[in-house]
């Protein structure tokens, strides 16, 4: 296994150990500090305020394709509700606690069935790549809805990249699963580490990014920094967070929810209003900001883009 | 005023705190992303907090002994009515807005609210007859009646954990709540069916 990294950093520019660890404590506690009082009272502010602890832009983001010009959702929104189990089961607990998570020096490990398997720094596994804003439509299954100004390259160019071989039928993706960060993994809520995967038509769609920010900035913590996946069209849960390994495969990846309870979450757990939840109703969502519930649209509104990949499938059997 | 008229007073401020919570959040305009969600949640779990520690109160009562317990059993079964009747207009006004076909499908469709809206329904004839005329009234049927309480708190527990997606420790713990409780009726009831000519005094007045 090689890691290979691009030597762009000079040694005697790497910024101390000891001065970085402190930094992060000094921003936690000024963070802390501003916000304590003020958010006592507010069930969302203490996620919110330390989400916005140490937000930096990324340079030469230029605009992708797919776009839609519907009501963006608000950086606090998106940084301070969602699920990310890891961190706990409540949705402001992710923006309450990924400030543990230590996202440099990160490793993704590819290995299966790829010509060199391989592990990467994260930031040579970026490098490569021009970044690009892509604005989604994210479903979850839980019927609530948001519009994200994501940044990210399509993952076709990765795999691309990092050349499969011809038998290789599916990407399997891994979450880290790092008890000493991530609190939630210290209960058997899911069985960790969290897995995701797509069939590899499915992972080379033009859609489909691995993102790396969120409104023009560095990806917030509690929305998987430092890398994950989008895949607009399926439900959110799919869109796998804080990847540390990308594995190519023959065998369809047993996923984590679909282990968990296969009968309400299967593998291509696409976005379908015609096919309900066992305990659910999938065929309207809330727009968060929205009073009204809207209807659900096939494939998240992705179906001309994505439609084809399921030609003949009865979605039905492979919800 | 007594001692216990003021515990009194405090356990009835405390109820009311989940619900002066709401308010002061409607004005702070700060409810998370998601304020239909958690109304339902705060006003969801209070309810059925609310309707455990109903149930608390004649087990507690016999276990210290204490008789003037039970006069806080009335005041906590309406404020869990209270809390179901907003936790029902949540999902009602703000969740559907009065759409009655889509709720109305909800509830054949979907077992958690099925089971939701069965608990609400139990809930109605206990807060209506709750008055002491009613008590008087009904005489011993009142008693049968308000058995329907254990039926409502098992309804709530099963709807409360059908909703959680895969993190069951909270539903859980008031499954294990209601387990107890009930283990200590039965346990009364066994003893006192073999022999025992002590009636149960926890039932004679309310």
């Amino acid at each position: 296994m090689l890691i290979r990294k691009a030597p762009d950093v000079r040694y005697s520019e790497v910024t101390p150990k000891s001065f970085y660890v402190r930094r992060r404590e000094f921003i936690a506690a000024a963070a802390a500090a501003a916000v304590g009082a003020a958010a006592a009272f507010s069930p969302a502010g203490t996620g919110r305020a330390r989400a916005q602890g140490a937000r930096a832009k990324l340079p030469n983001v230029r605009k992708g394709p797919f776009g839609t010009d519907e009501k963006l959702n608000s950086f606090a929104d998106i940084s301070g509700y969602n699920n990310y189990y890891e961190f706990g089961a409540d949705k402001d607990d992710p923006a309450r606690n990924a400030h543990r998570l230590v996202t440099r020096p990160w490793t993704i490990r590819v290995d299966g069935l790829v010509k060199s398997p391989a592990s990467y720094d994260i930031d040579s596994f970026i490098k490569p790549h021009p970044l690009e804003e892509r604005i989604y439509r994210l479903r979850c299954v839980e019927a609530w809805s948001m519009v994200i100004p994501w940044v990210g390259f399509p993952l076709a160019d990765v795999i691309k990249r990092l050349d499969p071989l011809p038998s290789a039928r599916f990407v399997e993706f891994t979450t880290l699963n790092d008890a000493k960060q991530m609190p939630g993994v210290r209960v058997p809520v899911l069985d960790w580490p969290y897995v995701e995967g797509l069939r590899i038509d499915e992972a080379m769609h033009p859609l489909a990014i691995l993102a790396v920010g969120l409104y023009g900035e560095v990806l917030p913590n509690q929305n998987g920094s430092p890398i994950r996946l989008v895949v607009p069209w399926k439900y959110g849960f799919k869109s796998i967070k804080s990847i540390v390994r990308i594995r190519f495969t023959d065998q369809q990846p047993r996923t984590a929810w679909n282990v968990a309870n296969a009968r309400e979450y299967g593998f291509y757990s696409n976005v379908n209003p015609t096919v309900d939840h066992p305990r659910w109703s999938q065929a309207t969502e809330r727009r968060l900001g929205e009073f009204f519930r809207r209807k659900t649209l096939m494939f998240n509104g992705y179906g001309d883009q994505v439609a084809s990949l399921y030609s003949g499938m009865d979605l039905r059997k492979y919800y | 005023m007594t001692r216990f008229a003021v515990f009194r007073r405090v356990v009835f401020a405390a109820a009311l705190t989940p619900a002066a919570a709401l308010v002061y959040w409607t004005f702070t305009g700060d409810f998370t992303a998601n304020p239909i969600d958690f109304i339902t949640d705060t006003t969801g779990t209070t309810a059925l907090t609310l309707l455990v520690f109903t149930l608390t109160v004649t087990p507690l009562r016999r276990v210290t002994g204490r008789n003037e317990l039970i006069r806080l059993r009335r005041m906590l079964g309406l404020f869990a009515f209270f809390y179901a009747c907003l936790h029902m207009l949540t999902w009602v006004v703000l969740d559907w807005f009065f759409d009655v076909a889509s709720m109305a499908a909800d509830v054949v469709d979907r077992p958690f609210i099925t089971l939701g809206m069965t608990t609400f329904l139990l809930l109605v004839p206990l807060a209506l007859t709750s008055t002491a005329g009613m008590i008087r009234r009904l005489g011993r049927r009142w008693q049968q009646l308000h058995r329907l309480v254990y039926v409502a708190g098992v309804t709530a527990v099963i709807h409360s954990w059908w909703v959680v997606k895969a993190d069951f420790r909270q539903p859980r713990l008031w499954a294990l709540a209601l387990c107890v409780l009930f283990g200590f009726r039965a346990w009364w009831a066994l003893q006192s069916r073999s022999g025992s000519t002590r009636t149960r005094p926890a039932f004679q007045n309310s």
